[in-house]
């Protein structure tokens, strides 16, 4: 075990680039038996954990009616998450500031269709593009530069700048929760759980440009080359690849993933400038749930915190249904650090 | 750990000269202290009574951020999550007091031993799992949004409600009330300051306190020379939650209010880490420059939205200015001086 222990640890230190989790950006899995022997183990302790929510609330629908809508809301918390692991995979910044850039595109969405009365899905035109460009400017701007400086610094920027942009956004937009509203919103039943079409969507969403990412990924030649810089900054550097490029491109991909998100998720909340906070922690535990880096499992881990999230309201009643992500997130962090897909150092 | 610096240790001996020996480290950081002390005591009679506020609110600024540096400064380990122990500071002497009349300076002495016992315990585990890095600020800030939860949907925590401490008649040293803008406020402040302060410079010399910067400057040769790095890192990091503790019993006494988002919200832990960041990491004048620096700083910017100048008018009783701001001091801090203003100006006098 005591490798096991060191993997996520060694991740955070700069001066071992090689065989780090981090660097293992959508790798291919360690042996399609053990990754199946993984995800059985996880699917199991999801099937115990929804047989005790039935026996705690004694009410079939009350759980399937959890379940349903955890794993809609996980969608979401995988797309969020994916742009935060993208970032840590390939450049090492624990990005604080995820969560205030998702509240800026959910602002943006919001002034978008106020001010032009666009459906509020077409301002995924504005907000994406948006974010990529503010991503780019962040990075740039802020990060470009402190690659050498140390990890502390690195999260104390990003911190330093998710407070920046929350408070900037109380500012000028006042404490007060607005609303963005899905015309045309329908629900229908699912065996008798109760479905918003605006979760459905975003559900659906979030898988597409899963999708999409994944692909860009795997199959382009820019993906080869973000893969590439993961996994040895130095030798892409030699065979012409323009690291520092990459390097922005990625962080606006990133940040491009949680404008994306914040426009689907914007019609199912109410949008407040703190808002990006509730969001960044489950991003992070998503992200360390499903490996530090790893893109698929940010999506599996999302899908997975959606359901401890709403099944955490059936165990404990009363509590806020952050308590049992937290907790499943501590029990990670020191049992695998690495994360549940993630591979042995 | 690049980028950490600290005041005095082996080198000072090596550099003794041959006439007058020059002060060892530890003896010219107890002076300093001394005669800030002494300085400091008769502010609250000069300064008006608004910015007496202020400075008390700097004091306990300063004994946080004391106590972040005990453990993130010397020892290393990144806390995202000392809201923990100042809120459970704040909490155990506001429920002892509140509910059972006890003093609360025992209230704090109980404060501080049930944070430094949830420190070791969270420590402990992180420790146990080689946590480091991004990952054991994670963990420390996850247990501090369970806290908060927690204390938020408790009964005999009042859930969101909190403690509001009932007023005594007259003035009590006992019982830490005095009238209004009475400088004693300030004056017990500052004693627990100072000694938050001691407390420091004697750990940063004492025997834990040289093995825990060995720990973190190279954590595997000290483990390797058979350094028990477990045992020194519980040390530090019950000693860190314990200044902290202090802190928070005393906020609640001196504001004589505490909530879960007041105590537990993570902006507690972001006001210790800024405020240690901006003065220097790792330097045992560094949380009290920088608790001096955004104390000051949200003053100022409380008094611009008070009053703001004509340009400013729309940010008439807006809030988040103060936070902005010393948001973007962190950023500016950090990107230009990365050893915060101490370690800049320690590792500039030292180049002579």
């Amino acid at each position: 075990m005591s490798d096991t222990k060191n993997g996520g640890a060694a991740t955070l230190d700069p001066a071992t680039p090689e065989s780090s989790p981090a660097r293992r950006l959508l790798a291919a899995p360690d042996g399609t038996g053990a990754l199946l022997r993984r995800a059985g183990v996880v699917g199991g302790l999801a099937v115990i954990a929804i047989a005790v929510a039935l026996l705690k609330s004694g009410s079939g629908l009350v759980v399937w009616q959890s379940v349903v809508t955890g794993l809609l809301m996980g969608g979401l918390y995988g797309l969020i998450a994916m742009g935060l692991t993208l970032i840590f995979g390939v450049l090492d910044i624990v990005n604080f500031a995820h969560g205030a850039l998702l509240a800026i595109a959910m602002f943006i969405a919001f002034g978008v269709v106020q001010g032009t009365g666009l459906h509020p899905y077409l301002t995924l035109l504005v907000a994406v593009p948006a974010l990529f460009l503010i991503g780019a400017a962040v990075h740039r701007g802020l990060l470009s530069g402190t690659g050498g400086a140390s990890l502390e610094n690195q999260l104390l920027i990003t911190l330093g700048l998710s407070l920046l942009l929350e408070n900037g956004l109380l500012m000028f937009f006042g404490a007060e929760p607005k609303n963005v509203s899905l015309p045309g919103d329908f629900q229908f039943s699912l065996f008798g759980a109760v479905v918003a079409g605006g979760r459905l969507y975003a559900f659906l969403g979030a898988l597409l440009i899963g999708a999409v990412l994944f692909w860009l990924l795997r199959r382009t030649r820019f993906g080869t080359a973000i893969r590439a810089v993961a996994a040895n900054g130095q030798g892409a550097e030699l065979v012409g690849v323009n690291v520092r490029r990459v390097h922005t491109l990625t962080f606006a991909i990133g940040t491009a993933c949680a404008g994306a998100a914040a426009v689907l998720a914007a019609p199912l909340v109410t949008v407040t400038p703190t808002l990006g906070e509730q969001f960044n922690i489950t991003a992070f535990v998503v992200v360390v749930l499903g490996g530090m880096g790893n893109v698929a499992g940010a999506l599996v881990g999302g899908l997975l915190i959606g359901l401890v999230e709403q099944l955490t309201t059936i165990y404990m009643d009363g509590q806020s249904s952050l308590l049992g992500v937290f907790v499943v997130f501590l029990i990670v962090l020191f049992l695998r650090p690495q994360g549940l897909f993630g591979r042995r150092a | 750990m690049t980028g950490i610096t600290i005041t005095g240790g082996r080198d000072a001996t090596a550099s003794r000269s041959a006439k007058a020996p020059p002060l060892r480290p530890q003896n010219r950081q107890l002076i300093i202290l001394g005669v800030l002390l002494l300085v400091a005591i008769p502010l609250p009679l000069l300064l008006p009574s608004a910015q007496g506020a202020v400075a008390v609110r700097i004091l306990i600024f300063a004994i946080m951020a004391i106590g972040w540096n005990t453990m993130s400064g010397f020892g290393g380990m990144f806390s995202f999550g000392h809201a923990a122990f100042f809120g459970l500071g704040a909490y155990t002497s506001a429920y002892l007091l509140v509910n059972h009349g006890v003093s609360p300076w025992i209230g704090m002495l109980a404060g501080m031993a049930v944070a430094a016992l949830a420190a070791v315990v969270i420590g402990y585990f992180a420790f146990r799992y080689k946590l480091q890095g991004a990952y054991f600020a994670l963990a420390t800030f996850a247990f501090a949004e369970m806290l908060r939860l927690i204390v938020t949907t408790t009964e005999f925590t009042n859930k969101a409600v909190g403690f509001t401490v009932p007023l005594i008649e007259g003035s009590s040293l006992w019982k830490i009330q005095f009238p209004a803008d009475s400088p004693a406020y300030f004056w017990v402040a500052l004693a627990l300051a100072g000694l938050a302060a001691l407390a420091s410079i004697l750990f940063l010399h004492s025997r834990t306190g040289r093995y825990v910067t060995a720990i973190r400057d190279d954590e595997t040769a000290a483990a390797s020379l058979g350094t028990p790095v477990m045992r020194y890192k519980l040390i530090t990091v019950g000693l860190s939650a314990a200044i902290t503790a202090v802190a928070g019993a005393f906020y609640t006494q001196y504001y004589l209010f505490v909530n879960p988002e007041l105590a537990f919200g993570s902006s507690v832990s972001v006001q210790a880490i800024a405020t240690v960041v901006i003065g220097g990491i790792g330097t045992i004048w560094g949380p009290v420059v920088g608790a001096v620096i955004v104390g000051s700083l949200s003053d100022v910017t409380a008094t611009l939205l008070r009053t703001p100048p004509e340009f400013l008018s729309f940010l008439q009783g807006r809030s988040g200015l103060d936070v902005a701001l010393y948001a973007i001091l962190l950023i500016l801090i950090v990107r230009l001086l990365p050893k915060g203003i101490v370690g800049t100006l320690q590792s500039r006098w030292r180049r002579r």
